[in-house]
């Protein structure tokens, strides 16, 4: 059933309606041309090989046979990439070693990854090019690995870079080690506000890696001109982000590479860093041809960057009346084998929804023999959150108190510090609880029967802004056209058509939205963080209010009037002024777009935003009932709710659908996804048989709540809302298994097994079978 | 994978030749869903793929009375479960025949093939030694039976000799009284491969009290998949209350020797094992008694 | 140099060759031979469904089909589901319920809708969710694809 969204006083002609998108019917009929369906009659197709070992010294690489066989036309290593200096440099997640930028794509004298490029081979058909890839051969002297974060702090611990020493708040350290850096926020004094709490709850967690888990694997095809010229087609969340990052890789100039993010399946912050974008051009220079490589499933999960597992500690005092007092928390995060930006992020979010003005948190940045860990959905916060929602139900249940209640007595509001120093502005925390306990789902009778048991928890993620471009322009019959650089993940063009359709006052399919390739449109940077509706939303708006600005000078030049006396009035331009009687007619935006030509020319202006300020952030509250079977450990969700703070939702329909997305990731993070590891450090479950993911017949139907407080950064309101859905359902789902049995499972995934050991280690395994059956 | 030489005989005797020639690696496809996977993966490196489903002794599937059911060993899963006889006459077979992957993998999957992949996790081979199917398999020297219990040796193997094809498996008619249920342990609620899995097969007396016969197989429990013996025998004799349902969990838990892997623990199996038995028993128990 | 094959098929209703290496899976052969990109790569290994497509009246991973096998056969992709430049009502459903976000699965979601509503043109939502088990979306939550086959159902039905 639809939800009736968006502020009807606001009077939005197209904001909150739920137009069929733009580029929909193309990809309900298989046209829409993803990646790897692009195709050249040329073209080379590409394999790459990869290490086996999760640790090793390449002592050689032999690829005389591989080279032999007919039909390949070229193998390159890492000998064959670009030296760059052991210097940082700015990229698109962050500062980044160069030297480790390209050896993450190609790896140098070491293996650092179960799955860590070595070789790569472009042959003139795919199973040639996989056969010759097989056939290159390759000495390694294996090394120990260390996959675990906690591991990896040990003091005998395998290096994983040999040359790291870390910062530590702030101090370099001239120890090597795998602790790439310790972040700390803090505010107060934490330790005397410990002191005044009457309840404590210390407690640790733990968690494993998990994958995005998009349907799409990576692929890029890539040409490299004798010019020097390169275009790549590739599956990214960027395609100027794609650009910088393939540039650095290959020491050419941006001006020389030309990017052209093609339709992506999915991404979720997985497909911002490049990998075979490099490899793909240097094969391409070799071969005079457009390589093509694609991921195969296994590659994606032993060789793309994941989400970290985590090692987590949470330490919470209250007063006995419900009042939060102090909170310190340690958050030790997998990193993969080369630094990262994301632990910091948790940090950032572990406590933002609450007023605590004693709180400190620590989180470490961990080298492993993994993967470069990369975002996921809220990088960072989910596992953070999980850890502190858990505490904090365990104090309301102590304290007998209504849960949301309990929130809600503490709830940060506008003017309130997170613990990293910024301060909130106009945000919506408190009326999405007061939505959630006021759904049918809150205020219905929690299930009762045995094993049975409803959670709730919540979500914040602060939502990016960064920069985006826009260009709007009028078309001759008067309807526009806006073209981004912002990749379109989940239907956000549709959403960008309408805010440049509510500014100009066309209708939303009178507005034709493209995603540019990086030759047609200024920097834009990631579809990710929430920001596009957001931030390239706020492009759109500029640029369309330029237009419009002109459209005014138009009308006033037709009707021969001062500018000051045309308005803009239920979707038409009016005459309103002295200068000239009543008796002028109104145009509406497509009549006066159609004279433009004899009015001075085509209309049109572009804008680039760096939207940093201005930002607003997302929380979200989810409630959901649970059965667990006892025997089986089985956890079954009987119901789900989602109530999310989005500003304005532009396009309800995909709001709404992020919100489900998020839910049902969430859900699989929490009951079976996870990495395994043999005891080499290998991952073993590399498919989507044992890596399970939530399928249809896994989940019930998500409910979804919209609330609207709108955030007064954006011209019509807007949130992020993308993200902040993965952070709750983490917490909710133990919180609801923790009141059906009474246990609370501190490892995730709350697997089968784990649930059945729990259940037995706490004894209450075999009250529950009995009153079960 | 290496070049690929493809036929599709469609007779025995030529599926037969074309296999003897095959140098040993010959892939024997009927829907694929185990063989095109595991050549992608490099887990099994195929010169030559023999596709068998044109062969019409594979194709057999009916139901008398006194013969009981003929399986042949190309059918696919959706095809026998759409057979009534089937899942009148042998619903633990059926049960499992159709919780193998999803609907798209059922429009191919054979239990023949579920078989000779030779993974005590099959979710078939479980009934069919419950229910005390005979294998008919045809090889160069000729036809020969072996009891389903017999077929899989160890995990990915095979009965099997060099050059022989499955041909149909034989499921002998139930007797009076009697029926039988399946039921496999995955954390999703479809998709995966079995962590542990039971049949039983329950025949009882006239007055459908007492339980004259029973058969117990685990999967995934063990190398092969494990003939629990005494578990049948803790409830022959009985009415299957629950002092008899926790015998024979008893006895399949003491039987299981199943392996820790990314699937599953050994605890965590040993602990199933006992639960699956109570629990398929229960379903054959309602099954044999007309419910 | 592996030899080519010719596979000719009835795809989408009309008689297509296919020059085919005999390793290329149905996929393979659709998407590099027949230029139909419709159906698409996921995993290889029949766990997502993204490469859904019906053969002989049957739902089926095209990944996990061999090329050579459907020499004769009567293939169906999503690029026959529209009847001329009308779309089917799943298709439109799809559109107007939201149904899709990035797109990757909805060819396999909308081919493995048609095969359901083929057989059962009044399926429960147990029923939906249970047949379309085979189909992963990471995006949507399955919430409004289920909504979508609901209302396509529905309508077709009354069509008739």
């Amino acid at each position: 059933m639809e939800q009736q969204v968006t502020d009807q006083s606001k009077n939005y002609k197209v904001i909150g309606s739920r137009p069929v998108r733009h580029d929909g019917e193309d990809k309900v009929t298989g046209r829409a041309q993803y990646g790897a369906d692009v195709s050249f009659r040329d073209q080379l197709w590409g394999a790459v090989l990869r290490s086996p070992h999760a640790h090793a010294k390449i002592k050689s690489i032999d690829t005389s046979a591989a080279l032999a066989m007919p039909g390949v036309k070229a193998i390159i290593t890492g000998a064959d990439m670009p030296k760059l200096d052991d210097k940082t440099t700015r990229s698109v997640e962050g500062i980044e070693n160069q030297r480790y930028m390209v050896e993450r794509v190609m790896a140098g004298d070491k293996a650092l990854f179960k799955g860590h490029p070595i070789a790569a081979v472009a042959a003139t058909d795919r199973f040639l090019a996989e056969e010759a890839a097989n056939a290159i051969k390759v000495e390694y002297e294996v090394l120990p690995a260390v996959i675990n974060p906690v591991d990896a702090l040990k003091p005998d611990a395998p290096l994983v870079l040999g040359e790291i020493s870390s910062v530590t708040l702030g101090e370099k350290s001239r120890k090597e080690t795998n602790l790439v850096s310790q972040t700390r926020f803090e505010q107060g004094n934490v330790d005397e506000a410990f002191s005044t709490a009457e309840i404590i709850v210390e407690r640790e967690f733990d968690t494993k890696t998990v994958h995005q888990g998009y349907i799409e694997p990576h692929n890029a095809t890539a040409l490299y001109r004798s010019d020097g010229q390169v275009t790549i087609w590739t599956s990214t969340q960027g395609g100027f982000p794609n650009r910088e990052g393939t540039a650095a890789i290959l020491q050419v100039p941006l001006s020389k590479v030309k990017v052209v993010p093609m339709e992506i399946g999915g991404g979720f912050g997985g497909k911002i860093p490049v990998y075979l974008e490099p490899v793909a051009a240097v094969l391409s220079r070799a071969t005079g041809h457009p390589v093509k490589l694609i991921m195969s499933r296994a590659d994606e999960f032993q060789s793309s960057g994941p989400a970290s597992s985590t090692h987590i500690k949470v330490k919470v005092g209250a007063k006995k009346d419900g009042t939060l007092v102090a909170a310190d928390s340690q958050l030790v995060y997998e990193g993969g084998c080369y630094p990262n930006v994301y632990a910091a992020t948790g940090a950032m979010c572990i406590y933002s929804p609450y007023k605590l003005e004693n709180a400190r948190v620590d989180a470490f940045d961990v080298l492993t023999n993994t993967p470069k860990v990369a975002a996921y959905r809220a990088p960072s916060a989910p596992q953070a959150m999980f850890a502190m929602e858990s505490c904090l139900d365990e104090i309301a249940q102590q304290l007998e108190m209504d849960p949301l209640e309990f929130r809600l007595m503490n709830a940060v509001d506008e003017g309130d510090r997170r613990v990293d120093g910024m301060k909130f502005p106009r945000i919506g925390f408190k009326e999405t609880l007061q939505a959630a306990m006021n759904s049918d789902h809150y205020k219905s009778a929690p299930p009762s029967g045995p094993c049975q048991g409803r959670g709730t928890s919540v979500g914040f993620w602060f939502n990016a802004g960064m920069s985006s471009s826009a260009t709007v322009a009028m078309n001759l019959d008067g309807t526009a056209s806006v073209v981004t650089g912002s990749v379109d993940i989940g239907g956000q063009r549709a959403s960008l058509a309408m805010i440049a359709a509510e500014v100009l006052g066309l209708r939303a399919d009178e507005v034709r939205p493209s995603v540019a390739d990086t030759d047609s449109v200024g920097h834009t940077d990631v579809t990710g963080g929430s920001r596009t509706t957001y931030a390239t939303g706020t492009a759109v708006h500029k640029a369309a209010e330029a237009v419009k600005a002109e459209l005014f000078k138009r009308a006033a030049k037709l009707w021969d009037v001062p500018v000051e006396e045309v308005v803009f009035d239920d979707g038409a331009f009016h005459h309103k002024g002295a200068s000239k009687g009543d008796d002028i007619k109104p145009m509406t935006t497509r009549q006066l777009g159609q004279k433009l030509a004899r009015t001075g020319g085509p209309v049109s202006a572009s804008a680039s935003v760096n939207a940093n300020r201005g930002v607003g952030a997302g929380f979200g509250v989810h409630i959901a009932d649970v059965e667990v079977d006892p025997e089986t450990g089985k956890t079954t969700i009987l119901r789900y709710t989602a109530v999310q703070d989005v500003g304005t939702a532009i396009h309800p329909s995909y709001v709404e659908g992020q919100i489900q997305g998020g839910v049902v990731q969430g859900i699989g993070w929490a009951l079976n996804e996870e990495y395994v590891h043999d005891d080499q450090g290998r991952m073993v479950n590399t498919g989507f048989l044992d890596y399970r993911m939530p399928t249809m017949y896994d989940v019930p139907n998500i409910e979804t709540i919209i609330v609207e407080v709108p955030n007064p950064g954006h011209p019509f309101g807007v949130r992020g809302v993308g993200e902040t859905p993965i952070v709750p359902p983490l917490g909710t789902i133990h919180n609801a298994i923790a009141r059906a049995t009474g246990v609370r499972l501190r490892s995730l995934p709350m697997s089968p097994p784990k649930v059945v050991k729990a259940l037995q280690e706490q004894g209450v395994a075999a009250q529950l079978v009995a009153a079960s059956t | 994978m290496k070049p690929l030489e493809f036929s599709a005989p469609s007779s025995l005797d030529e599926a037969i030749k074309a296999i003897a020639g095959g140098g040993g690696e010959v892939g024997i496809l009927a829907g694929g869903t185990d063989l095109i996977i595991q050549m992608r993966s490099g887990r099994r490196r195929v010169g030559q793929m023999v596709d068998i489903k044109k062969i019409p002794e594979l194709n057999v599937l009916s139901y008398d009375g006194s013969k009981g059911l003929r399986l042949g060993a190309a059918v696919a899963c959706d095809t026998l479960g759409a057979y009534a006889p089937a899942k009148q006459h042998y619903p633990a077979l059926v049960e499992g025949a159709e919780l193998i992957g999803s609907t798209q993998i059922q429009s191919r999957a054979s239990v023949g093939g579920n078989v000779c992949n030779g993974s005590p996790a099959a979710d078939t081979i479980c009934a069919l030694i419950a229910l005390e199917a005979t294998c008919v398999v045809q090889g160069p020297d000729g036809k020969r039976e072996i009891p389903a219990k017999d077929f899989m040796t160890g995990p990915g193997q095979t009965a099997l000799k060099p050059g022989e094809l499955l041909v149909e498996f034989q499921v002998p008619p139930p007797a009076a009284n009697s029926s039988s249920g399946y039921l496999r342990f995955i954390p999703r609620n479809e998709m995966d491969i079995a962590v542990v899995s039971a049949a039983a097969a329950i025949t009882l007396d006239a007055g459908k009290q007492t339980c004259t016969a029973a058969h117990i197989v685990l999967g995934a429990a063990a190398p092969t998949p494990l003939l629990v013996e005494a578990a049948g025998k803790a409830l022959v004799g009985t009415s299957l209350d629950a002092a008899a349902l926790e015998a024979a969990a008893e006895a399949s838990r003491a039987a299981a020797k199943p392996i820790t892997d990314m699937r599953g623990t050994v605890e965590y199996r040993k602990h199933m094992a006992g639960v699956l038995t109570k629990r398929a028993i229960a379903m054959a128990l309602q099954r044999a008694k007309g419910g | 140099m592996a030899t080519k094959n010719i596979v000719t098929a009835v795809v989408n209703g009309n008689e297509t060759t296919m020059m085919v290496d005999n390793r290329m899976s149905l996929l393979d052969a659709l998407r590099e031979s027949a230029g139909l990109t419709g159906a698409k790569e996921g995993c290889l290994s029949g766990d997502c469904g993204a490469c859904s497509v019906i053969v002989n009246g049957k739902l089926v991973d095209s990944c996990l089909v061999m090329a050579r096998e459907v020499e004769g056969a009567t293939i169906e992709t999503v690029e026959g589901m529209a009847r001329g430049a009308a779309l089917h009502p799943l298709q439109q459903q799809f559109l107007d319920k939201a149904a899709l976000q990035c797109g990757i699965c909805t060819p396999g979601f909308l081919v493995a809708a048609k095969a359901l509503l083929e057989k059962n043109p009044d399926p429960s939502d147990e029923e939906i969710r249970y047949w379309l088990a085979g189909n992963l979306c990471r995006c949507t939550g399955y919430d409004k694809i289920l909504q979508a086959v609901k209302g396509a159902a529905a309508e077709m039905r009354t069509s008739k």
